[in-house]
């Protein structure tokens, strides 16, 4: 499939939450509690995304189809999207800019700690998107993006430390993401092993020498 | 104990009748349908003309002054925002989940320390001297509405069958039954649904049980075909589908206690003091309100109820 015209498409499929939510906002279709829905589907959307985000990766490399990596900033870029329409609507919408009480919120409540640190630490991930700073961080670029575990692990805790009772939404999530990320540390593991054997195949000598130039 | 008069309701509070009818004709869905409902209902009155009341019957009630003046959520509102686990945990789903719901035959067994424990059936409950309630109503979630309830004190029910000087206490428990409330096939909570009030509670003229909301006989998805109203306490203590009411000498365990002691007391008194252990409780939503509006101590009520807690720690009996 030619990105060409393949990516703009792509890019307009993941507006239509968005889309759908706008159009149900202005008719009125919205339910009882307009705010309650809003807040809830952007949150379940900048989840969605991030687990997307997540799949690029072991997906392109089990199905060998490596062309999937174009997609994978725009997806992490609305993740990101979506976190942050979910951030103004708790602060405008459902706070309406109550600094004392957002304050209290983001110290006193764990569910909103979480979800409040999630949010700030895609913050570098967004603004380190561009291939210019990918170029001028290097290898420090990668590190930096492994931030997105950490993101991902507090957004699901964000979700379970919200609900009153009935679990199966934010575990569903759990698993998904619990699978993503076991996939990289068998991979991790898998390449350690690997690294092992080779380094024992090497003589004592080259052995040294490697850790020496280390 | 003081009990302050509220100012009468204006008339212009009241929904217009024609308003009123045209809601409920648009939430009937076409008019056809409503037509052949309406010929459905008569044919089968012909029939059987001691047919029970069935969910949109509507009733015979007085006024209270009891009753706020503040102006009332929509019924569509009311009937498509529920917290009816017994249906679904998704507030959205029980309106259409509830609808075939059969609430006939019903019965509300009242039992336990009384001198003249007694079985009621639901058709004999409305029957009594019914009345409108408009009542301000807290979620222990964070929103609020104002919902013209119909029902009887519940104090007439038990002085009723006469509760002993042992009777402390007051057991609720909800109708179980898997097979018509698929929720329940689910053990997200320890079903049946069980709620507990102390005596003077169950007692005080506020607390009702009700039958009905805006006029008509309850709908299913609201706790057809009896359910407990406690204005001044967080909502999930008005359990749905009552079918047994216990007088007993100890404290119940409601359901919400079982299932999270630490979050949900016994009393759960609407107290903007004392927060949830997860969210703030100083400020509601109003449904169809735009911003938060501050949540008043005992939900407003405080001028009626506060003497029944005097001296005690309301922090520590949430």
């Amino acid at each position: 499939m030619k990105a060409k015209y393949f990516k703009p498409l792509v890019f307009l499929a993941c507006l239509v939450p968005l889309g759908r939510l706008a159009w149900k906002a202005y008719n009125a279709a919205l339910g009882a509690n307009p705010i309650q829905v809003i807040t809830w589907s952007t949150g379940t959307w900048t989840l969605v995304f991030l687990m997307l985000t997540l799949t690029v990766t072991p997906l392109r490399k089990l199905t060998k189809q490596y062309w999937l990596i174009q997609y994978r900033r725009m997806l992490g870029l609305f993740a990101f999207f979506y976190g942050s329409l979910h951030f103004t609507t708790y602060i405008w919408l459902d706070q309406f800019f109550d600094w004392h009480s957002i304050t209290k919120d983001v110290v006193k409540r764990p569910f909103i700690t979480v979800g409040f640190t999630a949010f700030v630490l895609m913050l570098p991930l967004a603004l380190t998107s561009s291939q210019r700073a990918i170029r001028w961080l290097g290898k420090r670029w990668q590190m930096l993006h492994r931030l997105i575990y950490a993101v991902a692990i507090a957004g699901v805790i964000h979700f379970i430390w919200l609900v009153k009772k009935d679990l199966r939404k934010p575990l569903i999530y759990a698993a998904i993401l619990s699978v993503l990320l076991l996939y990289r540390v068998v991979v991790w593991g898998a390449r350690r092993l690997s690294q092992e054997r080779v380094e024992n195949q090497r003589s004592p000598l080259l052995k040294r020498s490697a850790v020496a130039t280390d | 104990m003081l009990i302050k008069k509220p100012s009468d309701i204006p008339s212009s509070e009241i929904t217009p009748e024609g308003l009123y009818l045209s809601r409920r004709r648009f939430l009937g869905g076409a008019g056809a349908l409503v037509g052949a409902v309406a010929a459905g209902g008569a044919i089968s009155e012909i029939l059987s003309p001691s047919q029970s009341a069935l969910a949109g019957t509507k009733l015979q009630y007085s006024q209270s002054q009891y009753s706020t003046s503040e102006k009332q959520t929509p019924l569509n509102d009311i009937t498509h925002y529920n917290n009816y686990y017994e249906f679904s945990t998704d507030k959205y789903e029980p309106a259409d989940l509830a609808k075939n719901f059969n609430t006939r035959p019903w019965t509300i067994k009242v039992e336990g320390l009384a001198n003249k424990p007694k079985t009621f059936d639901i058709d004999a409950l409305l029957k009594m001297q019914l009345q409108e309630r408009i009542y301000r109503m807290r979620c222990v979630e964070g929103w609020s509405m104002v919902i013209p309830w119909v029902g009887i004190p519940l104090s007439a029910v038990l002085d009723d069958v006469q509760p002993n000087s042992k009777a402390k206490f007051v057991e609720f428990t909800s109708l179980k039954d898997p097979k018509r409330f698929p929720g329940q096939q689910r053990n997200v909570l320890d079903w049946p649904y069980v709620e507990g009030l102390r005596m003077d509670e169950a007692m005080h003229p506020l607390t009702i049980l009700a039958v009905g909301l805006y006029g008509e006989t309850l709908p299913n998805q609201d706790g057809a075909p009896v359910r407990l109203v406690v204005p001044w306490k967080y909502g999930f203590k008005g359990i749905k589908a009552i079918v047994n009411i216990k007088l007993v000498d100890y404290q119940p365990t409601s359901s919400w206690t079982k299932a999270a002691p630490n979050e949900y007391g016994f009393y759960s008194n609407v107290n903007p003091e004392v927060d949830h252990p997860r969210w703030s409780q100083a400020k509601e939503r109003r449904i169809g309100e735009f911003t938060k509006r501050p949540t008043l101590m005992f939900n407003g009520y405080g001028d009626q109820v506060a003497s029944l807690y005097t001296g005690m720690n309301l922090k520590k009996n949430y």
